[in-house]
């Protein structure tokens, strides 16, 4: 029943013009982890599968529908442990993306009030056939921990002191994306400044660890109290004269003070009011004199460097409002980039680890 | 190896394969072609070139794949480009080879996800019987059936080095 429908007749050979297609095409390695704890224990080429699935993903958000099947009929759970409403939403979304169900808890409100420890809240969130896990917590490693008492997947959102993995990819991938790098996230020759309070950062050491493992430079840059030499063991420089490295990098990162981390107490005792004071430095005033990133400052970058920031800002501390708002800055593409990168992480977890 | 269409007999089938299109198209004006990766896009882009049409498409199904959560590890994930808006487009989606229908099952829920095109085709070089789902191609350029064991093996530049299909024993 079966026949060609058309008769073949040797031919002479004709030349062909050729579509052009895209030489480089998905990852290059299979992603073989069931959590997202950090970026230090990832591979170069582990880095790069994320990535380059997150570069897959980003077109999504631009469809009619924006929506793909992926992850359908799997449930994401937030556990939030410590604020957040950037890397929440972003999760969220993401999740959603994926048409994953996605449950939310806080700590307010819910039994973590009542003395709960995190391991059992996350047993018991797991229990009700959840799939993957996002945590944010105050205490650096406690997703780790999370992670080996649950079956599902776990990611990172953000762990005290210690690892951000997912806005450390989202600025990669900015950087990247500056840089017209989306196709083999090869950071050869770039150079970073990471600026400010790096030593509360976890924002900092995953940049740090994602940067030079994909061939970028790192510098770190602020007061000996907050970017000590000791940072140097991360595989970075640290310098103090923001002015003179401001015209040697392809990108500026500035990092949020975070005065809550700074004095735990001073913060409770202020009540509802946000605590702009640190003993890191004598005032925030002396403190932007040396290291926030001003329109004058700015002028000192290269043509085509970035100016990042990850969120929240204190606008007027760190940086001038004219720079955050201005050409250089990709403060709000970052926040974009964020949604691919997290739709990239949980998909590659949760269906990665359904072979298990 | 069976050869089935040398160099020059691909390009007979694919000229053949656009004139049935033309033949079948409501408004050219209206027509885009869409080609699921990777293959698809290379029919859909000697298609359209035949044709005259610029708006061209690649898709990349992992994501809608029906047994994606059967396949182990995490699928690989290549990139979808629908550079124009397929509302109310005529649009042609293009595979290499047809078999089971699944890919293209994916591929129509992807497309549907972009918007709604006036009119959906599907064009294949290569037709085969061992269809799974109820789909069947508009146009074919060639119907095999090659025996349990074999496979139809689809070359096609700049892809692959050469345009060629061939029948091959499987491994």
């Amino acid at each position: 029943m079966f026949r060609t429908s058309y008769t073949l007749a040797p031919m002479t050979t004709m030349s062909v013009a050729s579509p052009t297609a895209e030489s480089v095409d998905g990852p290059s390695v299979q992603w073989k982890h069931r959590c997202l704890l950090g970026l230090q224990e990832l591979s170069a080429e582990e880095l790069r599968t994320l990535l380059k699935t997150a570069a897959g993903f980003a077109e999504v958000s631009g469809r009619s529908v924006k929506k793909v099947p992926a992850l359908r009929g799997k449930v994401v759970a937030n556990l939030f442990f410590e604020d957040s409403t950037r890397t929440r939403l972003s999760f969220t979304l993401a999740a959603q993306r994926l048409s994953a169900d996605v449950i939310d808890l806080t700590s307010s409100g819910s039994s973590v009030s009542k003395g709960e420890s995190t391991v059992d809240t996350a047993r018991n969130v797991e229990a009700m056939g959840v799939d993957a896990l996002v945590v944010r917590h105050k205490s650096s490693g406690a997703p780790g921990l999370v992670a080996a008492g649950v079956k599902c997947s776990v990611i990172n959102a953000g762990d005290g002191k210690h690892e951000h993995p997912t806005q450390g990819l989202l600025d990669i991938y900015t950087l990247a994306e500056a840089n017209g790098r989306l196709e083999t996230f090869d950071l050869t020759g770039l150079r970073v400044a990471i600026v400010g309070d790096v030593v509360s950062s976890r924002v900092a050491r995953s940049n740090i660890a994602g940067l030079t493992k994909l061939g970028a430079k790192v510098v770190c840059i602020g007061p000996g109290t907050l970017a000590p030499k000791s940072m140097e063991t991360l595989g970075c420089t640290v310098d103090d004269d923001l002015e003179a490295v401001l015209p040697t990098v392809d990108a500026v990162n500035m990092l949020r003070i975070q005065f809550e981390r700074h004095s735990e107490g001073a913060a409770k005792a202020g009540g509802g009011e946000a605590v702009r004071a640190s003993p890191a430095f004598p005032s925030t005033r002396e403190y932007s004199r040396g290291y926030a990133l001003t329109a004058e400052r700015a002028r000192l970058l290269k043509p085509g460097a970035i100016i990042m920031h990850p969120g929240p800002m204190n606008r007027g501390i760190e940086i001038a409002d004219e720079v955050a708002d201005g050409p250089k800055s990709v403060i709000l593409r970052q926040v974009t980039n964020g949604l691919a990168v997290r739709m990239a992480a949980l998909y590659l977890c949760v269906s990665g680890s359904e072979a298990r | 190896m069976k050869l089935i269409a040398d160099e020059s007999q691909v390009e007979k089938l694919l000229d053949a394969l656009a004139a049935d299109i033309r033949k079948g198209t409501n408004d050219p004006g209206k027509l885009a072609f869409i080609g699921i990766r990777r293959r698809g896009d290379v029919v859909a882009a000697k298609l359209a070139e035949r044709l005259g049409v610029t708006d061209v498409g690649s898709i990349d199904i992992t994501l809608y794949r029906d047994d994606l959560s059967e396949t182990g590890a995490a699928a690989r994930v290549g990139k979808t480009s629908i550079p124009f808006d397929v509302a109310g487009r005529e649009i042609v989606l293009c595979d290499d080879v047809l078999m089971t229908g699944r890919s293209v099952m994916a591929a129509l829920r992807e497309i549907l996800d972009f918007g709604r095109p006036s009119r959906l085709r599907l064009a294949v070089l290569v037709e085969r019987p061992e269809r799974e789902i109820p789909i069947q191609p508009e146009h074919s350029a060639l119907k095999l059936e090659p025996g349990p064991g074999e496979k139809v093996d689809v070359r096609l530049m700049p892809q692959d080095e050469m345009n060629r299909i061939t029948i091959n024993p499987r491994e």
